[in-house]
C-alpha cells in the first residue's frame, strides 16, 4: 500500500506538464471566473446592509421569489415522475422507435432557451394548437405560473432521465428475481426494492433539475408575461433592473439567487455521498 | 427471465403513457418550429433568411462559435490534465469552481460581466480610457460565453482520465511500470470521443446562449445580435414567421447535435461489445 | 415435499438447453445438480423455481401441479449465486422482506415478524449482526442472510444456485457442513446446483449428473463413485487412468504389459480406473503384469499421490497410496514397481463393464 503510494508520487513527478497546466487553468479560471464573481462582491461592498435588505425585500422581488420557487419546485416534481418514467421505459422495455425517443431526451440541452421560449408561449398562447384547446377547457396556460412551470420543466427534462437510466441498466435482474421469489407482488417490490436503489439518482436528478429551473430566462420570459407580482422570475427582475440601469439593485437579487443555487449543489452533492457510504460500506 | 413490470397490461399502459407525453412535451415544439417557419411557403422562408439583419445575426454568431469553442477546448484539455494526473493542495476546490457555470443563472452569469467591464465597472473604466468597448459589442458576448460553456470539455474527460489513472496505476504497481502505460488503441479512441462530445455540447451550448448574451448584447440590430436574440426580436416584433425562421435554424442545429450525439453512443457501445 | 419433473424440456434460439428431464425428489431430500457449465442444471434449477418457462412437461409439488403457477405462488425459497441481498435494508428488513411483502390479511403484526426474523437470524447465528447493511458483512455471513431470508417464508422447496461458488476454500467447507446440518434439522426438500464434484458428492443424498442438457445418472454419491453409469460420469468425477489394448482370450496387451480381464470381449479395448484403484507391488502376479517406474510423489495429506510411467502407457498414471505402503515398499523416485489394478472399469455405448480383480 505505501509502495504503491510512493510509486504513484514518483510517476506523477514523471509526468510532463505540471507547471504549465497549473498555469494556463489558474489564469483562465481567475480571469473567467474569478474576477467577473468578485466584481459582484466589490458592487455590493458599496451597499449598507439596511439598502441591501431593503433591495432584496422589495414586494415585488418578493413575489418574484414565489412565484420561481413555485413554478421550480412543480417543474421539478414533474421531471421527478416523468424522468423516472422514460429511465424505466427506455430500459426495461423494447419498443418500435426506442432510439429516436431515446434521442429526443436529450433535445431540451441541444434546442436554445429562447427557441424553446418562443415555440411553448406560441403553442400554448390563447391561438395556439395547445392553448386554444385547454382555453376551451378552462385552463389558460400562457401568462400564467403554470406556463413558466411548464417551461422549466420543458428545459430540465433531461436531468433526471439521464441520472436515473444508468443506474436502472446496471441494477443486475437477481434483484428483481429476489424480490419476486419471496413472493412480492410488483407494486410492493417496486416501492421496496427497486426505487430505493434508484433514489439517490433520482433526488440528484430532480434537484439539478430544480436549481437549473431556478435560474432558468431564455425559456420562462416569453410564456410567463411578466406580470408584476404574478408571472415576473427572479431572473427577469434583475434583467429589468439592468436595464433601469439599476447595478446595485440588479447585484443585490442576484446575490441571492446566486447563493441559493450554490447552496443547493452542495446539499446535493453531501447528501449523495452520505447515500453513496450507506450502500457501499464505504466513500466511493 | 422474471422481470419486474414485465405483465403485458403494465408494459403497454406505461410505454403508451411515455410516448404520448413524449411526443405532447418534445416532438410536438419541435413540429410546431418547422411548421410556424413554413407557415408563409417556402418562398417567405428565403426571404426572412436572406434578411440583411438575419444574415448578420448569423456571422456574429459563427464567430462567437468559432472563438468560443477551441479556447474552451484548450482550456478543458488542460484542466482535465491537471485535476486528474497531479495532486495539489486546492484540487478539490478547482473541481467545485469550474462547476458554477452550470449553477449560476445565465442572466446572474451576464450581469457580472457587465458589472466588471461595463463603463462603470472596474476593468470597463479602465479599457475606456483606451477607448476599448468590451461590453454592448461582440468581445462581451464572446467572453459571457466562453463563461458559461466552460465546463462542458473538462467534465467529459475528466471522469474518463480519472479512470484510465486509476488503471495505469494498478498496471505500474502489478507490472512495474510507469507513466502512459495501457492500450492506447483503447484510451485514444475513447478520448477522442469524450473531446468530441465535449465539443459537440459547448458547440450546441455557445450557439444558443440566450439569457447571459441578452445582458451584455445590448441588442443592436445588425451589430450585436446572435441568433437567439435575433429570434427574440423578431418575436417582440410579432413577426412570427421571421422569428420561427431563424428559429428553424437553431433547431436544426439542435438536431444534428442530437444526431451526432446518437452516433457517438452508438460507436462506443459497439466499441465496448467488441473490447 | 417431494418434487416430481416430468418430461420438462427447454430450447433457445437453435440450443436446445435441456432435453426432455424426468426426475423424482423424495420429501425432505438434499439433491445435488451437478455438471460443467452449459450442462443445462441452472436451466433446470430456474425452471424448477418459476424464473424460467419450460417449452413443455410439468412439474408437481407433492400433489400440486405447478407448472403454471407464478413464481410468488410457489412457496420456493431461492439462494442466489452472489446473494442478491437487497443492499439498502438491514439484515433484519432483508430477512423481513418475504413476511411484508404478504397480503395484509396474511400478513403477522410487527411483534411476530420480529420474533420470526430473530429466530431465523439466531438459526444463521447472525442475530448480533442484524442492523448491519450487506455491505458490512463477510461473504460467508451474506450466504447466512440470504439462507434465512429464503427460509423465512416457510417454503416446501429450497433451490439454490452455485450456492458457495464466490467463497473461499475454508469458508465454504465450514458452510456446507453447517447446511447439512440445518438439512437434517428442519428436513426441507432442497435442490442445488454446483459445479464441483467435491461439493456435490459431500452435501447430497442423492446427486443428479447432467451434461448437454441430459441427465447422465442419477444416483447416491457412493453409488456414482463405485458405479458410474457411462464413462461421462466416470470422468467428471474424478481423475483417471486409461489403459488401451488388445484383448485376445480374456486378457489385454498392450507392449510389455499385460492384465488378466476375465468377460471382456476380444478387440481393441480402452479400461479405465481411479488412481485409489492402482494398487502397487515389488512383483508381477499371473493375473497382471504392468511394470512401472515412479516418477513424482507427492504426499498430499492422509495418503501419498504418485505419478507412474511406463513405455506402455501414453500418459502416465496417478495412484495413491497410504503412507503405511509407502513406506513399506520403500518408495522413492525411479523404482521400479508393478501396477496391480484392484478393479478395471469399461464403458461402451450399451453402458457400463466393471472387471474386478484379484489384488496380490
Amino acid at each position: 500500500m505505501i509502495a504503491a503510494t510512493l510509486r504513484r508520487q514518483a510517476s506523477r513527478r514523471v509526468l510532463p506538464g505540471f507547471g504549465l497546466s497549473l498555469g494556463v487553468t489558474l489564469t483562465f479560471v481567475s480571469l473567467i471566473l474569478l474576477l467577473p464573481l468578485t466584481s459582484l462582491v466589490g458592487q455590493l461592498s458599496q451597499l449598507s446592509l439596511s439598502q441591501y435588505w431593503f433591495l432584496i425585500s422589495d414586494p415585488r422581488i418578493l413575489a418574484s421569489y414565489r412565484v420561481t420557487l413555485l413554478a421550480a419546485a412543480v417543474a421539478a416534481l414533474f421531471n421527478a415522475a416523468f424522468g423516472l418514467l422514460m429511465a424505466w421505459v427506455l430500459v426495461r422495455y423494447e419498443f418500435p422507435g426506442k432510439r429516436l425517443v431515446d434521442a429526443l431526451m436529450d433535445l431540451p440541452f441541444a434546442l436554445p432557451t429562447a427557441v424553446a421560449g418562443v415555440t411553448l408561449a406560441t403553442l400554448y398562447s390563447s391561438q395556439g394548437w395547445v392553448g386554444r384547446w385547454l382555453e376551451t377547457l378552462g385552463l389558460p396556460i400562457a401568462y400564467t405560473w403554470v406556463g413558466i412551470a411548464l417551461a422549466m420543466a420543458f428545459t430540465s427534462i433531461p436531468f433526471v432521465v439521464r441520472t436515473v437510466q444508468p443506474i436502472l441498466e446496471d441494477l443486475p435482474s437477481e434483484v428483481d428475481e429476489a424480490a419476486v421469489t419471496l413472493g412480492a407482488r410488483d407494486g410492493h417490490a417496486f416501492r421496496r426494492v427497486i426505487l430505493p436503489h434508484l433514489w439517490p439518482a433520482l433526488v440528484t436528478g430532480t434537484g439539478l433539475a430544480f436549481v437549473r429551473s431556478l435560474g432558468e430566462f431564455g425559456a420562462v420570459i416569453f410564456i410567463a408575461g411578466g406580470k408584476p407580482f404574478e408571472t415576473e422570475i427572479t431572473s427577469l427582475m434583475i434583467f429589468v433592473k439592468l436595464q433601469e440601469y439599476d447595478y446595485a439593485g440588479a447585484a443585490a437579487v442576484a446575490s441571492i439567487v446566486l447563493a441559493t443555487s450554490l447552496v443547493l449543489l452542495l446539499v446535493i452533492n453531501l447528501w449523495q455521498g452520505r447515500f453513496i457510504r450507506r450502500l457501499h460500506g464505504r466513500e466511493a | 427471465m422474471i422481470r419486474i413490470g414485465d405483465a403485458p397490461g403494465v408494459r403497454r399502459l406505461l410505454i403508451g403513457v411515455a410516448l404520448v407525453l413524449t411526443a405532447l412535451f418534445l416532438l410536438l415544439p419541435l413540429v410546431a418550429i418547422f411548421a410556424q417557419a413554413l407557415m408563409g411557403g417556402i418562398d417567405l422562408y428565403w426571404q426572412n433568411l436572406s434578411d440583411r439583419y438575419t444574415l448578420a445575426a448569423i456571422g456574429l454568431t459563427l464567430l462567437v462559435t468559432l472563438l468560443t469553442v477551441p479556447i474552451n477546448l484548450v482550456f478543458g484539455i488542460f484542466l482535465a490534465w491537471l485535476v486528474t494526473r497531479f495532486s495539489f493542495p486546492g484540487r478539490r476546490l478547482l473541481q467545485t469552481l469550474i462547476d458554477i457555470p452550470f449553477a449560476v443563472s445565465p442572466v446572474v452569469a451576464g450581469l457580472v460581466y457587465l458589472l466588471l467591464y461595463g463603463r462603470n465597472g472596474w476593468l470597463g473604466g479602465w479599457l475606456d480610457g483606451y477607448d476599448i468597448q468590451i461590453m454592448f459589442a461582440w468581445p462581451g458576448i464572446v467572453l459571457v460565453t466562453i463563461f458559461v460553456t466552460c465546463p462542458f470539455v473538462a467534465r467529459e474527460l475528466i471522469p474518463l482520465m480519472q479512470a484510465q489513472g486509476a488503471r495505469e496505476e494498478e498496471a505500474a504497481v502489478t507490472l512495474g511500470a510507469s507513466g502512459w502505460g495501457g492500450d492506447l488503441r483503447v484510451t485514444l479512441p475513447a478520448l477522442a470521443h469524450a473531446l468530441l462530445y465535449g465539443v459537440i455540447l459547448t458547440n450546441a451550448r455557445a450557439v444558443g446562449e440566450f439569457g447571459a448574451v441578452s445582458v451584455v448584447a445590448g441588442a443592436i440590430r445588425g451589430q450585436t445580435n446572435t441568433l437567439p436574440l435575433q429570434v427574440e426580436q423578431l418575436y417582440q416584433d410579432y413577426n412570427t414567421v421571421g422569428a420561427f425562421t431563424s428559429a428553424s435554424l437553431l433547431a436544426l442545429l439542435a438536431l444534428l447535435t442530437l444526431a451526432a450525439k446518437a452516433a457517438l453512443e452508438w460507436r462506443a457501445a459497439r466499441r465496448e461489445s467488441l473490447a | 415435499m417431494s418434487i416430481r419433473i416430468s418430461q420438462i424440456d427447454k430450447t433457445y434460439g437453435t440450443t436446445r438447453a435441456l432435453a426432455p428431464i424426468d426426475l423424482d425428489i423424495r420429501d425432505g431430500e438434499l439433491i445435488g445438480l451437478l455438471g460443467p457449465s452449459g450442462s443445462g442444471k441452472t436451466t433446470l434449477l430456474r425452471i424448477v423455481a418459476g424464473l424460467e418457462q419450460a417449452d413443455g412437461g410439468s412439474i408437481h409439488f407433492g400433489e400440486r401441479e405447478v407448472t403454471q403457477v407464478h413464481v410468488r405462488e410457489r412457496r420456493i425459497g431461492f439462494v442466489f449465486q452472489h446473494y442478491a441481498l437487497f443492499r439498502h435494508m438491514s439484515v433484519f428488513e432483508n430477512v423481513a422482506f418475504g413476511l411484508r411483502a404478504l397480503p395484509r390479511r396474511q400478513r403477522p403484526s410487527n411483534g411476530e415478524i420480529r420474533t420470526r426474523v430473530m429466530q431465523l437470524l439466531e438459526m444463521v447465528r447472525l442475530a448480533a449482526f442484524a442492523e448491519r447493511f450487506p455491505a458490512q458483512l463477510s461473504g460467508g455471513q451474506q450466504q447466512r442472510v440470504a439462507l434465512a431470508r429464503a427460509l423465512a417464508l416457510k417454503p416446501d422447496v429450497l433451490l439454490l444456485d452455485e450456492p458457495f461458488g464466490a467463497l473461499d476454500a475454508k469458508v465454504r467447507q465450514e458452510l456446507r457442513r453447517w447446511l447439512r446440518h440445518l438439512h437434517e434439522e428442519l428436513g426441507f426438500t432442497s435442490l442445488f446446483v454446483t459445479h464441483d464434484q467435491e461439493e456435490a458428492l459431500e452435501l447430497s443424498d442423492r446427486v443428479v449428473v447432467m451434461s448437454n442438457g441430459r441427465v447422465e445418472q442419477i444416483a447416491t454419491p457412493d453409488t456414482l463413485y463405485r458405479e458410474p453409469a457411462n464413462r461421462f460420469v466416470f470422468e467428471f468425477l474424478g481423475d483417471v487412468n486409461r489403459l488401451e489394448g488388445d484383448v485376445i482370450e480374456g486378457r489385454l496387451t498392450c507392449g510389455n504389459a499385460s492384465v488378466s480381464v476375465p468377460g471382456v470381449e476380444p478387440g481393441r479395448r480402452e479400461l479405465l480406473l481411479r488412481p485409489h484403484e492402482v494398487h502397487l507391488a515389488e512383483r508381477a502376479i499371473p493375473a497382471a503384469h504392468l511394470p512401472v517406474t515412479v516418477a513424482s510423489i507427492v504426499p498430499v495429506g492422509a495418503e501419498v499421490r504418485l505419478e507412474l510411467e511406463a513405455d506402455w502407457l501414453e500418459e502416465p498414471w496417478l495412484a495413491s497410496v497410504s503412507h503405511a505402503e509407502f513406506e513399506r515398499l520403500g518408495i522413492t523416485r525411479g523404482r521400479r514397481l508393478f501396477a496391480l489394478p484392484s478393479r478395471l472399469h469399461g464403458f461402451d455405448a450399451a453402458g457400463a463393464q466393471n472387471v474386478a480383480l484379484p489384488v496380490g
